[in-house]
């Protein structure tokens, strides 16, 4: 090992590090959940934003427990996430000054497309998930206390159902590990409207259950506490919490579709 | 749906049309595995063939330690990496967490362990081989230590890219404190995951051949310049 190739080497590297890193300061970190991020959404509305503000915003895309941990470390500028009564408690905790509804999508159900258990002709969602697990067929589960797990094992409570045995199967995993493993095993699986979409790997998967009114699932957009962490950039996140709710804002989730679908239904007040 | 042919090709098709995000893609993975085991190697030679040449009480611990943290899952480095680096943590001031230097701090963790406990092994073989002419001209064990490194060069390329295939192979550290941010952290391996969770497999699987045609080359390189260095010295 030369010497000097080592330290021109070390050098460049080096060089080429804090050329990234300052490339663009005007920059804040969004805390995001994996479905909004793997629909392709972020991609489709963060340069209409740039573009207005100049300020760019990096995704770090998580389950929804983990992004309101980094939220309360203090490691995200600002979060958009969809766990209503987990952002209350958030704000509630102190973490977050304010909580604004940004927009919503929908959960639905897909299974294999015999449908073991019948629950295309269900009434509603509760009366679906009962016809699995009384049928006993294979369900994967989230099981990562996610956003959308979270909202799943809500409907299994209200439908009177401990989902446990052989047939409820938790993967501990997002969203995408979570569809690819329901396809390959034949299971039932509860998900998001936009992920499902944007999904490349169905096999034989298949939308079975959507519509009810149980199944809204609300983003939230949480403004972080300048009290609490006071290092965090709070002014660009403001814009960026502004931005959100804004005519502009709204106007470009609404634009934003998958195989000509929308996606996400902005609702802001 | 899914063939490997459909993934060669789409291997094939990225790299031809030489995609902007590919190439940043690429680069920083080269860059932040490549400077994980720089840094790693400067420490970890000096220290390993120390480790072979002295003598002190816990040394075995220490040679054990090193031996298992070989084996250190990269997502717990990832995670401790985080919990120091995040702003609640200790060195939060620093304001590193999701940035490739967070990512090389957590590699370097990795690939420490293998080159100093596999440094040390063949430093010792070595020693041992060679320990009276060593003596005989009076070394110190401080002296010593330059003389076996260069010695012992070709062993330990291959102790340096066994560091190297570590970094560049593993996803749950740079996941991990990166946060697999788009143009910013995003690496060969972090991309591997998400269109994997897309449901996008032979995208998934074109970018896995892509980095390990990238991996040989780089091995056959070193290879090269090992085989021809041997030939100069006859």
């Amino acid at each position: 090992m030369n010497k000097t190739t080592a330290l021109i080497t070390a050098g460049t590297l080096g060089l080429t590090f804090s050329a990234t890193l300052m490339a663009a300061d005007d920059y804040i970190t969004l805390a995001s959940t994996t479905s909004t991020e793997n629909s392709g959404l972020f991609d489709a509305i963060i340069p209409a934003f740039s573009e207005e503000t100049g300020v760019d915003v990096r995704v770090v895309a998580v389950g929804t427990g983990q992004a309101f941990e980094i939220g309360r470390r203090g490691d995200a500028d600002s979060l958009l996430v969809h766990d209503t009564a987990g952002e209350e408690q958030f704000v509630a905790d102190g973490y977050a000054t304010e909580r604004l509804n940004v927009m919503y999508n929908d959960f639905v159900i897909v299974g294999p497309s015999d449908d073991p258990a019948g629950i295309h002709d269900s009434e509603t969602v509760i009366d679906a998930m009962q016809r699995i697990a009384e049928s006993e067929s294979p369900f994967a589960s989230r099981g990562d206390d996610s956003g959308t797990n979270r909202a799943e094992l809500r409907l299994w409570e209200d439908a009177g159902v401990t989902p446990q045995g052989e047939w409820y199967r938790e993967l501990g995993s997002g969203m995408g590990p979570t569809l690819n493993t329901a396809a390959g095993m034949d299971a039932y699986t509860f998900t998001d409207r936009a992920t499902w979409v944007a999904f490349d790997n169905p096999q034989d998967l298949t939308l079975l259950f959507e519509g009810d009114e149980a199944l809204f699932n609300q983003y939230g957009s949480l403004l972080l506490s300048a009290e609490r962490h006071p290092h965090l950039k709070h002014d660009l996140a403001a814009q960026w919490h502004e931005w959100l709710v804004s005519d502009k804002g709204q106007q470009a989730i609404a634009d934003f579709e998958v195989d000509g679908q929308q996606l996400f239904f902005p609702n802001a007040e | 749906m899914l063939t490997s042919d459909n993934a060669f090709s789409t291997a094939l098709t990225l790299i031809l049309s030489m995609d902007s995000a590919l190439i940043s893609i690429v680069m920083l993975s080269l860059q932040v595995s490549l400077m994980a085991v720089l840094i790693a190697s400067l420490i970890s030679l000096p220290l390993g063939a120390a480790l072979a040449l002295w003598r002190f009480p816990g040394r075995n611990v220490v040679i054990v330690a090193l031996n298992a943290l070989m084996g250190l899952p990269p997502v717990v480095a990832g995670l401790c990496v985080y919990l120091l680096l995040s702003r609640a943590g200790p060195l939060g001031e620093w304001g590193l967490l999701f940035t490739p230097t967070a990512m090389v701090i957590a590699q370097v963790i990795l690939v420490l362990p293998i080159i100093a406990a596999l440094t040390r092994q063949q430093v010792e073989a070595l020693h041992s081989e060679y320990a009276e002419q060593l003596n005989s001209l009076g070394l110190t064990r401080l002296r010593m230590i330059p003389t076996l490194l260069w010695d012992a060069r070709f062993g330990l390329l291959t102790v340096i890219l066994a560091g190297f295939g570590r970094a560049s192979a593993e996803v749950g550290a740079v996941m991990i404190v990166g946060g697999n941010i788009d143009g910013v952290t995003r690496v060969m391996t972090t991309s591997i995951v998400l269109e994997t969770s897309k449901g996008n497999l032979p995208m998934a699987l074109g970018l896995g051949i892509i980095l390990l045609a990238l991996v040989t080359m780089i091995n056959a390189i070193a290879h090269m310049i090992g085989e021809t260095a041997k030939r100069r010295l006859g």
